[in-house]
């Protein structure tokens, strides 16, 4: 099994590891709740160097991005990131990244653990015809420091001004770059960099009291953010406009041509189903696999789970178009009432329902 | 830690009972409750319901994920921990006493079959074994 640098650090913090796609990654250190809860309400750190950042340099950098993201980084200036997705031919999403536009001859992805091999194909495959060239960098790790005091907190420890840095925006100084991007709906930040200058940021948060954060909270706080999982709520069968992702499909620059562009443009007009909020009107937990019901049609729980910020189950849910509003959920031969509602949940502390 | 109870019978399920004549108590054991991490839901039996051993006689759910708890003996529920409802991380905190989940009414011919359930030493054994 994988572990990242940080695995001693993680055991001596009392941590609880799980399996995750290869790697042995804490789960939590104690109590799921109250470290979900520390990152709505102050501030947490999580170790998430099992992702996996691409690096891609050359004068045609910026000309393979267009074409591999459905999104398009010509709105984006250097310095700046994007959310994407990548898909095969037919418009099935194979993972979704961000990523980094350093300028036109430099960018970086970060991509999920799970998806390695077929990201890395993707990429390998379709970079021939372009004068551009890639390195997976599996020796760079990654801190993500989240919660709306991660400003203040990580200014502190790293000696940076960070107000100036805009969400989505990037920075690198001395071979360390700090991004405020995250995936838990909360101002935040993420911090790419060597083993060593990493643990020595860790070491700091720790000693000040900012929690570590395991993967079981950074799975309800992505859900409470309304964020999908891939490979849980949208996998190669799932289109984008099926996943709450039609709006990282940029079809504006008509001249731009990008992997399944016609298809995805005729998925976008004949597309039925949607990805939604369910909450749980009754007692009980969401869970991924269960049936979504009303009158003749028919959906399904994609990520379904207790949201510790709000006391409620919560979950995302792939129905069709002709379900609004309210519907039935089937727990346990139980036909339960849930509401229907557009994502997130929680953004930025907010309950947004 | 929670000690294990001597008094305890236990399924390799992870379930243990409590014998007090023909009454049974049911709760999970405090490897389970550590295993699933934060109960935030149970799910009770309804009082009157009558079981065989083996089924599933209630659910607990943590923040990560549902489990089935199973009923040990043959019989009828007469009492629920109704504290679980608005409380269910009693089933942490005190998994063998106040996170009890259910009690039975088990009959003398039913309740012969407690024999066949691991004494607290033998569920021990079996937790060393796993780990």
């Amino acid at each position: 099994m994988n572990r990242t640098f940080l695995y001693e650090s993680h055991l001596g913090l009392g941590s609880k590891f799980v399996n995750f796609s290869g790697w042995e990654m804490p789960i939590h250190y104690g109590s799921q709740i109250n470290e979900h809860n520390s990152v709505r309400n102050s501030a947490g750190i999580f170790d998430v160097s099992h992702m996996n950042i691409f690096d891609f340099y050359g004068v045609e950098a910026k000309e393979f991005m267009r074409h591999v993201l459905t999104n398009d980084v010509n709105k984006i200036d250097d310095g700046s990131a994007l959310y994407s997705v990548i898909t095969n031919n037919e418009g099935g999403i194979i993972d979704d990244l961000i990523v980094y536009k350093f300028n036109n001859e430099k960018f970086r992805v970060v991509s999920n653990c799970s998806t390695f091999d077929d990201v890395n194909n993707f990429f390998e495959s379709n970079i021939i015809k372009f004068d551009c060239e890639f390195r997976h960098k599996p020796s760079l790790g990654i801190l993500a420091i989240q919660g709306p005091e991660s400003e203040i907190a990580l200014k502190n420890i790293l000696k940076l001004e960070l107000s100036n840095y805009k969400s989505f925006s990037f920075t690198e100084r001395n071979k360390l770059f700090v991004s405020r991007t995250g995936y838990t709906g909360e101002d935040g930040f993420e911090v790419i960099g060597e083993p060593e200058e990493l643990q020595n940021i860790w070491d700091l948060c720790i000693s000040r009291s900012i929690p570590p954060i395991g993967l079981g909270a950074r799975d309800t706080l992505r859900v409470e953010a309304g964020m999908n999982l891939n490979g849980t709520d949208m996998t190669i069968k799932n289109n984008p406009f099926e996943s709450n992702l039609g709006w990282v499909v940029d079809f504006s620059d008509i001249e731009r041509d990008f992997i399944a562009k016609e298809k995805l443009l005729e998925i976008k007009n004949t597309n039925k189903i949607k990805l939604v909020g369910v909450l749980l009107n009754e007692k009980g937990i969401l869970r991924s696999g269960q049936k979504i019901i009303k009158d003749d049609f028919e959906g399904e729980v994609t990520s379904g789970t207790f949201s510790p910020y709000m006391k409620k189950s919560i979950g995302l849910a792939r129905i069709p178009m002709d379900i609004n509003e309210n519907a039935n959920v089937l727990i346990r031969n139980k036909l339960l009432n849930v509401k229907i509602l557009s994502l997130p949940f929680i953004r930025k502390g907010k309950i947004m329902i | 830690m929670n000690e294990t109870p001597s008094d305890l019978k236990f399924l390799d399920s992870h379930e243990w009972v409590k014998v007090d004549d023909n009454t049974v108590i049911v709760g999970i054991s405090d490897h389970a409750q550590n295993e699933l991490g934060e109960v935030v839901f149970v799910e009770l039996p309804a009082i009157g319901d009558e079981f065989v051993s083996g089924d599933e006689a209630a659910v607990v759910e943590s923040v990560k994920a549902a489990s089935e708890v199973y009923t040990p003996l043959s019989g009828e529920v007469i009492e629920v921990n109704e504290a679980l409802e608005e409380s269910p991380e009693l089933v942490n905190t005190s998994p063998y006493e106040d996170g009890w989940f259910f009690k039975l009414r088990v009959s003398d011919e039913n309740l012969g079959s407690i024999d066949s359930l691991m004494t607290a030493k033998e569920y021990s054994s079996m937790l060393d074994g796993n780990s």
